[in-house]
């Protein structure tokens, strides 16, 4: 019996140093504490986001990019001659995990959050960061609920009604179609979001919308029985506010069926090239609008695509170039105001929330990005084509 | 102490899970008055009593009535929603207290309602039929949530099942139930103290209610349905009984849960079966049956993956082990075997008798 205990307490403790090996090496990568605080006086920015369950993919992009901004700050000197430590923490896109991600950042010492990368989970932490007066910027939380209310809360996305007013103005503009059917996910708030905007401005510029097809969360694998009712409907235009997964299901199961209409995606949509499996040919023609573009020409871009997938693998989406953009947009804020890391939560959030809407900053994500007080970004969203398996921008 | 010890043994049990809760309430008050409790904890202590009341529910159901029920995040969830709802639709026209204190009666009333519609065509089925049955419940519900759309502007009430444009609103409208993205900007009312009373309301219900006749006649029903029905008890009544209390302490967990927070989805995470699976690990991992050990389950689970963040995308991993782990440490025949020879009671018990021989 003892020599049984005494065996199976040593397993688990090599067991245990086995994770705690783990943790150790991996901390360096996946969670980034790239400044040991101890002892120097440092900003300290905090972001939250899933880094697991089923919106990983969001949160590790948003993560990986905010070290990567911040390792080049540091290395250029930081913000106001002060280092950048920063510090993410997982909220599984869930709102209590994420309310309790943020309590451990301000258990950290956070002075300003970076996050969160969801809608939902954002709502709930802007009301937290809004009672501790602590500056908030989102890359990626497009809900009109996170600033609405929140004088400490802005965006570095584009809003929901944003990109829905601005998606049905383009259609119609352009006259892409008379007859639109809208595909979205129930279950998702970004995609809702999207939906209700661009619906109300598509009655407002007098288009069509001849079928509304749902889907939720819970079975996003098969598209086929919306796809019939759309093109039942005669719809010659398909909106789809949802990300790049479901899209690459979307145009494959529309293929085999034959049904080719002009396919016209949101930010969401971004990252569809990328898709493993996919047939790129399938995406050839599809109008999305994106801030972003992993293959643009500029400089500033290439050099963030290139440096991501050389330290994290895979292509940068653009929620990646959204947080990444964030770090300097706090930077530029940050230095206009002369603050040391010396100032308390609240004089940084007040100084930062004036300074912000001072700042006009040209990023990965657009040029001349300003900020009203509603915390809503302003900058135009661009129509791109899929030609050739590039972005081809369309005026 | 002698009206304590006239008191039966399950009285004396209630009463001193009562007296360790208020303690822990009192240290925890007096920490967080002193400064000395971080903001994680200070924000897990609500979430950690909203758990804490729907597993003392779901164990009314499972250790008492003996039925396995999977759908515990839906009542959850409507006692949420239908409190949020209401909350949120007269936040300007009624005082802060009275207001919460209708939304608690009403999210509670909510979720009885749905928990007694439920039970009358589920408690018909057995077992595993009923846990699948129960689960698709819960599904329903939080399904139907996410499609909802209610908006109020100077006309009243608009409601539909499609989309916001075809409630047709008004402009002065305002969104209370917004389909997928919930109710939001709900007023964070939920105090720790609040919480605590709820939670010692609820151990008190349940102990009068599982040691009263009817709940003697539910247990009975448990341990030979035939038998009970060859008594002569009303079988059928009893089962609701007991099914819609444990419905409706679920609903008062959710109602404690909305108001702590000012964004409210309806997501498998939070109120779809990952939920009424998590709840039914604290029933299990506490004793089936213990209200107490369910607390103390549902606190430690709570707080478990929350402690564990400093492993960083781990601790995931290393919380299935932990559960693991302690599943086996508290129920595992050879252990619980072991511990009887060498645990804590055994050497208090021992070191009791040598005092008694000297």
């Amino acid at each position: 019996m003892k020599k049984k205990v005494l065996s199976l307490m040593l397993v688990s403790a090599m067991a245990a140093s086995l994770f705690a090996g783990c943790g150790s090496d991996s901390s360096s990568q996946t969670e980034g504490e790239s400044v040991d605080t101890s002892s120097e006086l440092t900003w300290k920015i905090g972001g939250i986001g899933p880094t697991t369950g089923s919106a990983a993919q969001y949160g590790q992009g948003v993560m990986n990019a905010i070290q990567l901004a911040v390792d080049e700050v540091n290395e250029a000197g930081g913000i106001n001659g002060y280092q950048i430590s920063f510090n993410f923490q997982d909220d599984e896109a869930d709102q209590q995990k994420s309310v309790n991600a943020y309590n451990t950042l301000k258990d950290w010492g956070m002075q300003i959050l970076e996050g969160t990368v969801t809608s939902g989970a954002c709502t709930a932490v802007a009301a937290e960061t809004y009672n501790d007066r602590i500056f908030q910027l989102t890359p990626s939380a497009s809900s009109t609920d996170v600033t609405s209310g929140h004088d400490n809360t802005f965006q570095v996305c584009f809003s929901d009604p944003n990109q829905g007013t601005v998606s049905a103005d383009y259609i119609s503009e352009n006259n892409l179609a008379t007859k639109i059917g809208v595909i979205y996910d129930s279950s998702d708030p970004y995609s809702t979001g999207v939906y209700q905007n661009f619906a109300t401005e598509a009655a407002n510029v007098g288009l069509e919308i001849v079928a509304t097809e749902a889907f939720t969360s819970d079975n996003k694998t098969d598209f086929s029985t919306q796809l019939q009712k759309c093109k039942d409907a005669g719809a010659d235009l398909l909106f789809l506010p949802f990300y790049y997964q479901e899209g690459s299901v979307v145009l494959t199961q529309a293929n085999q069926m034959g049904y080719e209409p002009t396919m016209f995606g949101v930010d969401g949509f971004d990252g569809l090239l990328g898709v493993e499996n996919f047939d790129v040919k399938l995406a050839e023609g599809v109008y999305l609008l994106t801030p972003f573009a992993a293959d643009a020409e500029d400089e500033a871009t290439q050099s963030f695509v290139s440096k991501y997938e050389e330290q994290f693998g895979g292509t940068p989406n653009q929620f990646a170039a959204d947080a990444y953009d964030g770090i300097y947009i706090l930077k530029a804020a940050l230095e206009s105001t002369d603050l040391t890391p010396e100032a308390s939560n609240e004089e940084i959030c007040d100084a930062l929330i004036a300074a912000i809407q001072e700042v006009s900053y040209d990023g990965l994500t657009g040029n001349s990005m300003t900020w009203s007080d509603a915390g809503e970004v302003s900058k135009d969203p661009k129509a791109v084509i899929i030609q050739d398996g590039g972005y081809v921008s369309v005026e | 102490m002698n009206a304590y010890k006239k008191l039966n043994k399950s009285t004396q049990k209630l009463l001193i899970n009562i007296v360790v809760i208020f303690a822990v309430y009192i240290v925890v008050t007096i920490m967080d008055a002193s400064g000395n409790l971080s903001s994680l904890m200070r924000g897990l202590l609500v979430p950690v009593c909203a758990y804490s009341l729907v597993a003392v529910g779901l164990n009314l159901c499972v250790g008492y009535l003996g039925e396995l029920s999977l759908g515990h995040a839906g009542f959850m969830c409507i006692g949420a929603f239908t409190s949020a709802f209401f909350s949120k639709a007269f936040q300007d026209t009624i005082p802060d207290v009275p207001r919460f204190i209708l939304a608690l009666i009403i999210g509670t009333a909510m979720a009885a309602i749905f928990g007694f519609l439920i039970a009358i065509p589920v408690l018909r089925l057995k077992g595993d039929y009923l846990a699948i049955v129960t689960l698709a419940f819960g599904e329903i519900i939080k399904n139907v949530i996410t499609v909802m759309y209610v908006g109020k502007d100077s006309n009243g009430f608009h409601f539909s099942l499609k989309d916001q444009m075809s409630l047709g609103m008004e402009l002065d409208g305002k969104m209370i139930i917004n389909g997928a993205q919930g109710i939001s900007g709900t007023p964070r009312q939920s105090t720790f103290g609040l919480a605590v009373l709820l939670l010692i309301v609820a151990l008190i219900i349940t102990h009068n209610f599982v040691n009263s006749r009817t709940g003697r006649a539910v247990k009975a029903i448990r341990d030979n349905q035939i038998a009970a029905e060859t008594v002569g008890l009303p079988i059928t009544k009893y089962k609701l009984t007991a099914f819609t209390l444990s419905a409706a302490i679920a609903g008062v967990g959710g109602v404690l849960y909305a108001h702590n927070i000012n964004s409210l989805t309806a997501t498998t995470n939070n109120f779809g079966y990952n939920m009424s699976i998590m709840i039914l690990v604290y029933v299990v991992l506490g004793g089936i049956g213990s209200f107490s050990g369910s607390i103390i389950a549902a606190v430690v689970l709570t707080l478990l993956p929350e402690m564990l963040r400093g492993l960083s995308n781990y601790r995931m991993l290393i919380y299935s082990i932990v559960l693991i782990g302690l599943m086996l440490f508290n129920w595992a025949p050879s252990i619980l075997k072991w511990r009887q020879q060498h645990g804590l009671k055994a050497i208090l018990s021992k070191f009791n008798k040598n005092k008694e021989v000297q």
